[in-house]
């Protein structure tokens, strides 16, 4: 089902029409085989990248697009429906860009930035370790002076792009200060020492490679250091923030995915002498299911609303995650349900969607840290 | 160089394509850029890259007809990268054949001034005729290079493959020349957000009939050489007829076939 969109520009409208358009012929197709595969679709990226969509949120002068976090996280979400790995892809490529688009000085967007918004590069986001999940300052990963710059050692754990990617973002410790230890990095994928272990097996988002980063002595010169020596955590979070309605508008496609798969399936289908959707039982199943996805779409957008009007946002991020994500959950193991044994097996994509939609409840901050952080608001 | 290529605003295939209305026609309400089209325009915006693009004087002229929806056509294709377009918009247009149409674009063509190269698709993805890019030529005066599956051009000199089933063809001739392309040609690129912004800028001339100094009656249904008499959609596929194995299936196959005139 084509969404109904509220979009601010007649440009906007166009890019969302490129975007299904890209989706349907290149992401669709190809999704459910390289997800069974477990295949990285560097390819798939390479279109987006050629197409504009990699660097949508992001300045006209380094080659972004300029687009208001209402409209990119539409993008996202259409694209989240046609292929959740390639859209958790791009958010996380949007991700490693945002320290040095916020963070990093004039000479250092100047130099870098026109390459990673090219649309030829991916870009990773290195801040949880083995033991520092939940809680990054508790990371060991250090940056030590050493001449001219840094050398940076330790592991960063669930690397979406380990290995793929063309530059990380790297948080790492350069001093013990429980606050102010942490500095921010950007490294070139090409760093002697540098390395990606050998990718998770996970449950789902097969198609995306998750690893450690391995950092052996990675040298790293000093004006690689996005934002103030001791910045890091405060930059990691800002980054998250934005990230995480990157997310909630992920978990919104692949919602709206799993309800239309269902809903089609339960047009079809008949059983008792009439379709599905004529079983009360399962239309109340179905439209529940559609309450959820437009739910997340509004939540997400409404979050997206005060960021780009520059007002904090980051408590409606939180909030935006955890219901999207939540929510995505419900419908795909709805949608599960709905196909009954057919939705079991693998020749529907309802078991992978609800495989997918797992992870997003864990990842960009769990959603108990989600309800951490909104609580955390709430006490006086 | 001055490229022109034809694009035609078609139903989208991607949906269910169907008749409406009485006398039945095909319903145009969900319509686009024809996708065979798509390669035409690729391989125009190929020859005038490896000239040195826009700014090196090469321009890409999009040219459609049809009534004002299938200005969608010509704003898709500068978005990819047409430099600028041509729409020939008139209500007497309505119901024109083949030969009708290219009558319509020879003169749009001639229009333009020096043309280099006319580009089209192989067919239209609805009247799937093929004729309208031989008639061109043959109104233009133009050698017609059809069925391209490759193309390039050396100097003046356009050399093109066309496929069949037991050999290929190789085909030249000089410029001025027509060339028809299939989906086997290239690989059509996407518009790109900044394209999208581009082409707001890009320049679209609309005419008439009576710009090109072309009668009504010349046109449409009247002018038509042939005539739909009745359309009706296709029948839903029968179930066939299964044949189970009680070792005589071999018999009742070839039995089958016999019947239907196939063996």
């Amino acid at each position: 089902m084509v969404v109904q969109r509220l979009l601010p520009t007649e440009e906007a409208q166009e890019l969302l029409g490129l975007v299904r358009d890209i989706a349907a012929r290149e992401l669709m197709p190809q999704a459910a085989a390289a997800e069974e595969a477990e295949r990285f679709p560097r390819e798939v990226f390479r279109t987006l990248g050629e197409a504009g969509l990699l660097s949508l949120p992001y300045p006209e002068e380094f080659g972004g697009g300029s687009q208001p976090a209402e409209v990119y996280l539409q993008v996202l979400e259409e694209l989240g429906a046609a292929w959740s790995s390639v859209a958790v892809g791009v958010s996380v490529h949007a991700l490693s860009c945002f320290p040095l688009v916020h963070f990093g000085s004039d000479t250092q967007r100047k130099t870098w930035l026109p390459d990673m918004l090219s649309g030829d590069t991916l870009g990773a986001y290195c801040l949880s370790e083995a033991h520092a999940g939940s809680d990054p300052a508790a990371m060991r990963t250090r940056a030590v002076r050493h001449g001219d710059g840094y050398l940076i050692r330790g592991a960063k754990a669930w690397t979406t792009h380990a290995g793929q990617a063309d530059f990380y973002t790297v948080m790492a410790r350069t001093s013990d200060d429980p606050r102010r230890g942490v500095s921010c990095f950007l490294v070139p994928a090409d760093a002697a020492g540098l390395t990606a272990a050998p990718p998770e097996h996970k449950m789902g988002l097969t198609g995306s490679t998750t690893a450690t980063m391995h950092f052996d002595d990675v040298h790293v010169a000093a004006d690689r250091m996005i934002g103030e020596e001791g910045q890091g955590l405060a930059i990691a979070f800002a980054a998250l923030d934005s990230g995480r309605l990157g997310i909630a508008a992920v978990a919104t496609g692949l919602a709206q995915a799993a309800l239309d798969l269902a809903a089609s399936y339960a047009n079809e289908r008949e059983a008792f002498g009439k379709r599905l959707i004529e079983h009360e039982g399962l239309a109340f199943l179905l439209a529940d299911m559609a309450v959820e996805t437009e739910t997340a779409r509004a939540v997400y957008l409404s979050a997206a609303r005060l960021k780009d009007a520059g007002l904090p946002y980051g408590r409606e991020a939180s909030i935006a995650k955890l219901v999207a994500t939540d929510n995505a959950m419900s419908v795909t193991t709805n949608a599960v349900q709905v196909l009954g044994g057919a939705g079991y097996t693998r020749d529907f994509p309802a078991e992978r969607y609800m495989r997918e939609a797992k992870v997003m409840q864990i990842f960009e901050g769990t959603n108990q840290i989600q309800r951490l952080l909104i609580s955390r608001q709430l006490t006086r | 160089m001055n490229i022109v290529v034809l694009v035609k605003y078609v139903p989208d295939a991607q949906f269910d394509r169907h008749l409406t209305g009485d006398p039945a026609t095909v319903d145009r309400s969900e319509s686009i850029l024809s996708e065979l089209d798509e390669y035409a325009i690729e391989s125009a915006l190929q020859l005038a890259e490896e000239r040195g693009g826009p700014k090196a004087g090469n321009r890409v002229i999009a040219l459609t007809m049809g009534p004002a929806a299938a200005a969608t056509a010509v704003k898709k294709a500068l978005q990819i990268g047409a430099t600028e377009g041509l729409h020939v918009n008139d209500d007497a247009l309505a119901g024109s054949d083949a030969t009708g149409t290219s009558l319509v674009l020879a003169a749009a063509i001639r229009s333009l001034g020096d043309v280099d190269l006319v580009l089209t698709g192989m067919a239209s993805t609805d009247g799937e005729t093929s004729l309208v890019p031989a008639q061109l030529a043959e109104r233009l005066r133009l050698p017609q290079l059809t069925f391209a599956a490759s193309l390039e051009l050396d100097g003046t000199t356009v050399r093109a493959r066309r496929d069949g089933d037991t050999h290929a063809d190789s085909l030249e001739a000089e410029l001025p020349a027509l060339v028809s392309v299939t989906d086997q040609i290239n690989e059509p690129r996407y518009p790109n957000f900044k394209g999208i912004i581009a082409a707001k800028k890009k320049s679209v001339a609309t005419v008439t009939l009576a710009d090109l100094g072309i009668q009504a009656a010349e046109v449409g249904t009247a002018g038509a050489w042939t005539a739909v008499r009745t359309a009706e959609a296709r029948p839903p596929r029968s179930q066939g007829t299964i044949i189970t194995d009680e070792g005589d299936a071999g018999i009742r196959l070839v039995d089958f076939l016999a019947a239907q005139n196939l063996l």
